[in-house]
């Protein structure tokens, strides 16, 4: 498990900029006023550090996870739930919707018609909210790493804070990748969520370059 | 397009005409049950037409889970295919494995020996176990019966288990190679089989009695998904939902392969065609499919589970063409292999049974089916999205 | 088998290509009659279930050769009837309303080749793909690394150390490295103070 992400150089587009397709608004005229086109903005924790610890304990024992199974990784977070690994001990949960949960696995490739609904998904989770990416395909492409359909970098897309390696990996490596989610929020540093708000143009740009087919708003709440 | 035709030839080809609903009356509405949803095992997508609360039309949406198999097949050398092919199905991988394995043995006229025969079937049979247990649990939990899923759940561990301690893994297993088997059984295998066998048997029981004596799940799933006998041609149905409508289809009793024509096997063919009807004969196979691993494990002759293989970087399998065919937990599951000298396959198609199941057969059973009742006809047609778009 | 082969040849044109097994044969019949051999075989032949339709892409030869395959299940043989059709322009008569599932194959065939099937219920409706601009994938002339390269852009391989390297430096360290290693372990302390390694 690495959280390697917080190395990667920031505001540096991974093809030319001129290669880049143009962001063109999708909503016609008559819809511009039912969408919010504000911007997701960083929040930030509270000053008082007793506030903040205390905040961060009560985050870190009680992350529901958002129950949707994004690939193979779906396989293996279903004996999660179930009394032989029981991750109800720790607090977890599989929540159906976006608003109710604080952590979205994405188990596995992801490929282009997914990864639209999984940036559809992150962005209606409210903050905080965590991403773990789940076997190897999310890590550098994995096995599909010459595929047409898969992505190959998860964290150009959406900020992941948790890699689990694996092909799949166990559900005994699942319940470790959350102990070390936990052990970041503890420490605060789990911030994936105020990345995607601070990068939010870059993480556009990427999502622009492979979702051609673009019929939701900029930001979706 | 006269009605008496309709009805009484099934070959009409009632599904090529597609009602049109007007939208901007108010009387229709569009809902769009997305890539999850309780009912699927994998991610595909429905857009429902409905009226009130009952479905008038669906259009079923796949490509989630696409990842151009076919194409990195061809890029790949075919000791290199076999790490991708079992990731084609994947709560079942073996069947893949096998198919991939005996369509190249075939082309490159190797024979393996008997023991690895025997030992392949085995694994087919506890795949296909673990495939209907889990398969049991999906249809209990899409009707909100949320017990036995957990229960289903942690019995398919167990055989995960079984499966760890074979190959290693406990989804992938990369167990079924060109040739034979990557190593023999481990010492004591059969008696920790049989352990998980009687765990499996007494969760039927339970199951018997939770979910199939069940007046909710009795009265929701009567009549829920009737597949008439006619149809099963027409829309190319196989496996369980075949053998529930009366037909009795079952690959390993048509073409026997590997070692099912040694067992006597005989299909077992249902009385009623709905979704109860189809649970219940998911239950009766995986007692049969207990009782063929049994048979099995006292029958496996010795001897080695390899035959030597020529350098695999260095291989190259004759030209040719070929298609094999296997009977999966969801049905007839096919493989057409195409090579033309190289060491790389020419071409690979891979045939799923929930190809026609999900896109042709559940787009004409859900017309008339309640909106809470979609998750579970889906449940009860096995369909398994991984192999429509592979 | 034979008589159906027979049949074939007599009435559509048909050539015998590969005798795989008693149960498998695979002839070849001209585009332009073959959608009428593929229904004969259905209604005459007793081969009514429909396997799958396929496409292989023999671009060293400019054809695209589609693939029927039918199976029989009261005679359990399988026929797979092969159709080449010219690849740039390729096209061919649709069979949906014959099975069900025939519109669901033509529907991919004409995703992931480019072959048009006039007619076929929703065959230009992308099943698969989302916003595909590029040339139908499974063709030959389609490089999917290049493509993958091109547009996701991989993660660099590990920079820092490279596996072999690292590899062999622990599972044969050289002289020097053993004998640091030995020095290593004799300059540490154990918690009982032996050096076997009881903790």
């Amino acid at each position: 498990m690495t959280d390697d992400t917080q190395k990667m150089p920031k505001h540096r587009s991974p093809v030319p900029e001129e290669e880049l397709l143009s962001g063109d608004s999708f909503l016609d005229p008559a819809e511009e006023g039912l969408f919010c086109q504000d911007r997701p903005e960083p929040v930030s924790p509270s000053r008082v550090k007793i506030v903040r610890d205390f905040c961060n304990w009560a985050q870190a024992n009680s992350v529901f996870i958002l129950a949707f199974g994004t690939g193979c990784g779906a396989i293996e977070m279903r004996p999660l739930f179930t009394a032989r690994y029981d991750i109800s001990r720790y607090g977890m949960f599989p929540r159906p919707t976006p608003r109710m949960s604080g952590l979205f696995i994405i188990g596995g490739y992801a490929s282009v018609k997914t990864i639209k609904r999984i940036v559809r998904s992150y962005e209606q989770m409210q903050a905080p909210k965590f991403v773990m990416g789940l076997g190897s395909c999310t890590v550098n492409g994995g096995m599909y790493w010459d595929s047409y359909n898969t992505i190959k970098r998860l964290d150009h897309y959406i900020p992941v804070d948790v890699y689990v390696a694996g092909c799949m990996p166990r559900p005994e490596s699942l319940i470790a990748g959350f102990a070390r989610l936990k052990e970041l929020i503890r420490a605060g540093k789990a911030e994936g969520a105020n990345r995607y708000a601070k990068d939010f143009e870059w993480y556009k740009r990427n999502q622009r370059r492979i979702i051609t087919d673009w019929n939701m708003p900029e930001h979706n709440w | 397009m006269s009605t008496a035709a309709r009805q009484t030839d099934p070959w009409y080809p009632v599904w090529a005409e597609r009602p049109s609903f007007d939208l901007a009356s108010g009387k229709y509405l569009k809902i769009w049950q997305g890539p999850q949803h309780p009912g699927v095992s994998g991610n595909m997508a429905l857009e429902l037409t409905v009226e009130g609360d009952i479905v008038r039309d669906c259009r079923a949406h796949v490509g989630y889970l696409h990842r151009g198999f076919e194409k990195l097949m061809e890029r790949r050398k075919y000791m290199n295919c076999f790490p991708i092919v079992c990731r084609i199905c994947v709560p079942e991988p073996d069947f893949n494995e096998h198919l991939f394995a005996s369509a190249v043995e075939e082309l490159a006229g190797i024979e393996i020996p008997e023991r690895a025969k025997w030992i392949r079937t085995l694994t087919l049979e506890l795949a296909r176990i673990a495939f209907l247990t889990m398969g049991l649990g999906g249809q209990a939990g899409s009707f909100g019966l949320g017990t036995v899923g957990q229960w289903c759940i942690v019995h398919r561990d167990y055989v995960l288990d079984l499966f760890e301690e074979l190959t290693g893994h406990r989804i992938y297993h990369m167990y079924i190679i060109p040739g034979g088997l990557r190593h023999d059984l481990t010492p004591g295998f059969a008696e920790r089989t049989e352990a998980v066998l009687r765990k499996i048997e007494k969760l039927m029981d339970e199951v018997q009695k939770v979910l199939f004596d069940n007046a909710v799940i009795m009265s929701r799933t009567d009549g829920l998904g009737v597949i008439p006998r006619p149809w099963v041609d027409p829309y190319g149905i196989a496996g369980t939902n075949a053998r529930a409508a009366g037909s009795s289809r079952d690959v390993r009793s048509d073409s026997p392969y590997l070692v099912y024509d040694d067992l006597d096997f005989a299909p077992i063919v249902g009385e009623r065609s709905d979704a109860y009807g189809r649970s219940l004969l998911r239950k009766r196979e995986i007692l049969m499919s207990a009782g063929l691993i049994r048979r099995i494990l006292s029958r496996i002759p010795d001897g080695p589970v390899r035959v030597k293989l020529p350098n695999p970087l260095h291989w190259k399998v004759p030209a040719g063409e070929t298609f094999v065919r296997a009977e999966s937990g969801r049905g007839e599951m096919g493989y057409f292999m195409v090579s033309d000298g190289t060491g790389f396959p020419r071409r690979v198609h891979v045939r799923g049974p929930s190809y026609t199941h999900a896109m042709a057969l559940f787009e004409e059973l859900v017309r008339g089916v309640s909106i809470a009742d979609v998750a579970g006809l889906m449940a009860s047609l096995q369909i398994c999205p991984p192999e429509i778009e592979r | 088998m034979n008589e159906t082969i027979l049949t074939l040849e007599q009435r559509f044109g048909a050539r015998l290509e590969a005798h795989r097994r008693d149960s498998l044969v695979f002839v070849s019949v001209p585009a332009d009659r073959a959608a009428q051999a593929v229904a004969w075989l259905r209604d005459r032949g007793g081969f009514t279930h429909l396997v799958m339709i396929s496409c292989v892409d023999w671009i060293e030869r400019g054809t695209f050769r589609l693939l029927y395959l039918l199976s029989s299940p009261q005679e359990r043989r399988d026929i797979g009837v092969y159709v080449d059709i010219p690849r740039d322009a390729p096209s061919m008569e649709s069979i949906h309303h014959l099975w069900a599932g025939a519109k669901v194959y033509q529907r991919e065939l004409r995703e992931m080749f480019g072959i048009d099937f006039p007619g076929s219920p929703g065959v230009n409706d992308p099943m698969i793909l989302e916003g595909w601009h590029d040339i139908p994938p499974m063709r030959r002339d389609f490089d999917t690394l290049a493509y993958a390269e091109r547009t996701y852009y991989p993660r660099e391989g590990r920079s820092t150390r490279d596996p072999a390297a690292d590899t062999a430096e622990r599972v044969y360290p050289t002289d020097e490295e053993l004998r640091r290693g030995i020095a290593d372990l004799a300059r540490r302390t154990y918690p009982g103070g032996s050096k076997d390694g009881e903790s």
